[in-house]
C-alpha cells in the first residue's frame, strides 16, 4: 500500500470511529419508552445501503451484476421505506390527551 | 471544474446533510415530543442523500461516463418492488406484528449490504492482486451481512409463531455453530493470505455464514428475541458501514457505524433489563433446560380464582389501583378495552396507573406502543424503578397478561428467572390475574404469584375480562 493510499483509508476509518462516538452519544440518553421506536428508526437509517445499491447498479454490465444490484436495490428500498413508515406509525400514537390539561400531574388528566 | 466535478462536489454535500439529518433525527428521538418530528427529519436526509446519488448517476451518463444501459431499469424496477413491498406491509400490519416486521426489513437492509460486497468481489479482474484492506472489508461485509439476514428472518418467523417459539436444541447443534464460524474463520484468513480473487472460498465464506445465522438463532428462546433483533440490527449497521468502505462510500460508513453503535447500546440496555449477559442469550436457550425448572418450586399453594363482579367492587372503591400489562393483553388485542376500563375507574376518582416492565410485550417500549396505538395518555405509563415503591400503597394491582416479569421467584436463586428485574406487585394489598389458565409464561416455570393469599385468578380471555369487568363497574 501507498502512503496514499494508507492515508485514505485512515480517513475513512477515522469518520467511522468519529460517527460511532456521536451515535452512542446521541442515542444513549434515550428513555425506555421510545426504544421500540428507536430501534425501527435506526433500522430505517441502515437502508442508506441504497445509495451503494444504485451506484452498483449503474455500474452493472454483467448479467450476474444487474441481477445482484437488482436484488439489492430493491431490499434496500423496502429497508428504507417500510422503516420510516413503520416509525411514524408507532410515533403518531404518541400523544397526550387532544384536551391537554396541565401536565402538573397524572391526576389532572382524570377530567374527561 | 467540469459541470461533472461540480456535481460530485454538490452530491458529496448532499450525503453530508443526509447524515446530519440522521444524526439530529435520532437526537430528536430523545423525547416523545419530538420523536415524530426526529423520524421526518431523518426521513428528510435519507431523500437528499438517495435524490442526490440519483442526479450523480444522471450527470455521469450526460457527460460520458459510461452508465450501464439497463441502470434505470435495474434501479426503477428495484424500488418499486421494495418499495410497493415496504409500503404495503408497514402499512397493513398489526401493532402486535411490529417486531416482526421490524426484523424483515432489517433482514433486507443485511442482504442488500452483503450483495453490495458480493458484487464488488465478483467485478475484481482474476489473478490481479487486492489491497489487504479491501479484502478485508469485503469479507466482513458478506460474513455480517448474512449472519444478519438469515438470522433476522429466523427471528421474524419464531415471533410471527411460523418457526416455533421454544429454544430448538439439537444435539451437537453448538458443535456445529462452531464448526460454521471456525469455517468462516479459516477460509477467511485464507482469502487474506491468498490476496487474489478466490472465488470459491468466497463461496465457501457466504455459505457458511448464511448457515451460521439460522444455527446461531434457532436455539434462542422467543422471550429473548427483541435481545437478539437489536443484535442484528446492530450487525446490519456495520455491515452497510463495511460496504462503505469497499465502494468508499462516506454516507454509508457515517450511517452504518451510526446504527452500528445504536443497535450495541439497545441489546446492552435490553439484556441489562433482564439481568442477563448478552453473551448469556447468544449461547442457549431461556435457563439451563430441565433442571433450572426442577429447581423452582412447585404449585405448592392453592389458586383461589375470582369472578368479575368482586373484582369490580375492589377496583371501584380502590384510591390506587395500578395495572400491570403484559404480551398476553396485546395478543388478545384488549389495548382499547383496558383504556375504557382505566376511564372508567378515573371518572370514579380512582387514581390509575400503568406499570410498564422494561420488556413487556415484546420489545423494550412495545407496551407503550400498543397502549398509545389505544389512545392511553402517556404520563399515566411507569416505567419498572418509578413504580415498584408504589405497589404497597396501591390497593389493587391488576394483573392482565403478565406472567414471568410478575414472578417472586425471582427474588431468590435458584429459578430460571432469577436476578430477572420484577414488578413488587406481590406487595399490593390486593392482587388480581387476568389469565386464560394457568398455563406458563416464556420461562416455562409456575408463577407464584398466582398461589399468594392476597391473588384472585379471573380465568378469562383478556379482552372478554376486561369486558366484563367494564360492564360491572359500570353496574355498581
Amino acid at each position: 500500500m501507498t502512503a496514499a493510499e494508507i492515508n485514505g483509508l485512515l480517513e475513512a476509518l477515522t469518520v467511522f470511529t468519529l460517527a460511532i462516538l456521536v451515535g452512542i452519544a446521541v442515542i444513549s440518553k434515550v428513555p425506555a419508552t421510545l426504544h421500540t421506536p428507536l430501534m425501527s428508526g435506526a433500522n430505517s437509517i441502515h437502508g442508506i445501503v441504497l445509495v451503494g445499491a444504485m451506484l452498483i447498479a449503474a455500474e452493472a454490465t454483467e448479467p450476474i451484476s444487474q441481477l445482484l444490484s437488482l436484488v439489492a436495490v430493491a431490499f434496500a428500498t423496502m429497508n428504507v421505506v417500510g422503516g420510516y413508515v413503520v416509525t411514524d406509525r408507532m410515533l403518531q400514537m404518541f400523544r397526550k390527551k387532544p384536551v391537554a390539561a396541565k401536565p402538573a400531574s397524572d391526576d389532572a388528566e382524570v377530567a374527561s | 471544474m467540469t459541470t461533472l466535478e461540480i456535481v460530485e462536489v454538490l452530491v458529496r454535500i448532499a450525503w453530508l446533510v443526509g447524515a446530519v439529518g440522521f444524526v439530529i433525527g435520532l437526537s430528536r428521538m430523545n423525547s416523545p415530543a419530538t420523536a415524530r418530528n426526529g423520524n421526518l427529519v431523518s426521513a428528510g436526509g435519507m431523500a437528499i442523500a438517495i435524490g442526490a446519488t440519483a442526479i450523480l448517476i444522471l450527470v455521469s451518463q450526460a457527460n460520458g461516463v459510461p452508465v450501464a444501459g439497463v441502470a434505470w431499469v435495474i434501479i426503477v424496477l428495484g424500488v418499486v418492488l421494495g418499495g410497493g413491498l415496504g409500503l404495503y406491509t408497514a402499512r397493513t400490519v398489526k401493532m402486535t406484528a411490529m417486531p416482526q416486521l421490524v426484523s424483515l426489513f432489517n433482514a433486507v437492509g443485511g442482504g442488500a449490504a452483503a450483495l453490495i460486497a458480493i458484487d464488488d468481489y465478483l467485478g475484481l479482474a482474476a489473478g490481479s492482486n487486492v489491497r489487504i484492506d479491501t479484502h478485508i472489508f469485503i469479507v466482513l461485509d458478506i460474513i455480517i451481512g448474512s449472519i444478519t439476514f438469515t438470522g433476522s428472518i429466523v427471528a421474524s418467523g419464531k415471533l410471527q409463531g411460523l418457526i416455533p417459539g421454544k429454544p430448538i436444541q439439537v444435539p451437537g447443534g453448538q458443535l456445529v455453530t462452531l464448526a460454521l464460524a471456525a469455517i468462516t474463520v479459516i477460509a477467511a484468513i485464507a482469502v487474506f493470505i491468498g490476496g487474489t480473487p478466490n472465488l470459491l472460498l468466497m463461496v465457501v465464506i457466504l455459505a457458511a455464514a448464511l448457515i451460521f445465522g439460522v444455527t446461531m438463532t434457532l436455539p434462542i428462546g422467543g422471550a429473548d428475541m427483541p435481545v437478539v433483533i437489536s443484535l442484528l440490527n446492530s450487525f446490519t449497521g456495520t455491515a452497510v458501514a463495511m460496504a462503505g468502505f469497499v465502494i468508499n462510500n462516506p454516507v454509508l460508513i457515517i450511517a452504518g457505524a451510526l446504527v452500528g453503535a445504536s443497535g450495541a447500546i439497545l441489546t446492552k440496555l435490553m439484556a441489562d433489563a433482564m439481568n442477563r449477559s448478552v453473551m448469556n442469550i447468544m449461547i442457549g436457550g431461556f435457563g439451563g433446560g430441565d433442571d433450572a425448572a426442577g429447581a423452582a418450586a412447585g404449585p405448592g399453594g392453592s389458586v383461589r380464582s375470582i369472578g368479575a363482579d368482586d373484582v369490580a367492587i375492589q377496583l371501584a372503591y380502590a384510591q390506587h389501583v395500578i395495572i400491570v400489562p403484559g404480551y398476553g393483553l396485546a395478543v388478545a388485542q384488549a389495548q382499547h378495552a383496558v383504556r375504557e376500563l382505566a376511564e372508567l375507574l378515573e371518572e370514579r376518582g380512582v387514581d390509575v396507573k400503568y406499570a410498564i416492565h422494561p420488556v413487556a410485550g415484546r420489545m423494550p417500549g412495545h407496551m407503550n406502543v400498543l397502549l398509545a396505538e389505544a389512545n392511553v395518555p402517556y404520563p399515566q405509563l411507569k416505567e419498572m424503578d418509578d413504580i415498584n415503591p408504589e405497589f404497597a400503597r396501591a390497593d389493587v394491582a391488576l394483573v392482565i397478561g403478565a406472567n414471568d416479569v410478575t414472578n417472586p421467584a425471582a427474588r431468590r436463586p435458584g429459578s430460571p428467572v432469577s436476578g430477572m428485574p420484577i414488578l413488587d406487585v406481590d406487595q399490593a394489598k390486593s392482587i388480581v390475574v387476568i389469565k386464560r389458565s394457568m398455563g406458563k409464561g416464556y420461562a416455562g416455570i409456575d408463577n407464584e404469584l398466582y398461589t399468594n393469599e392476597r391473588t384472585g385468578m379471573l380465568f378469562a380471555d383478556a379482552k372478554d375480562g376486561l369486558a366484563a369487568l367494564t360492564a360491572a363497574v359500570k353496574a355498581l
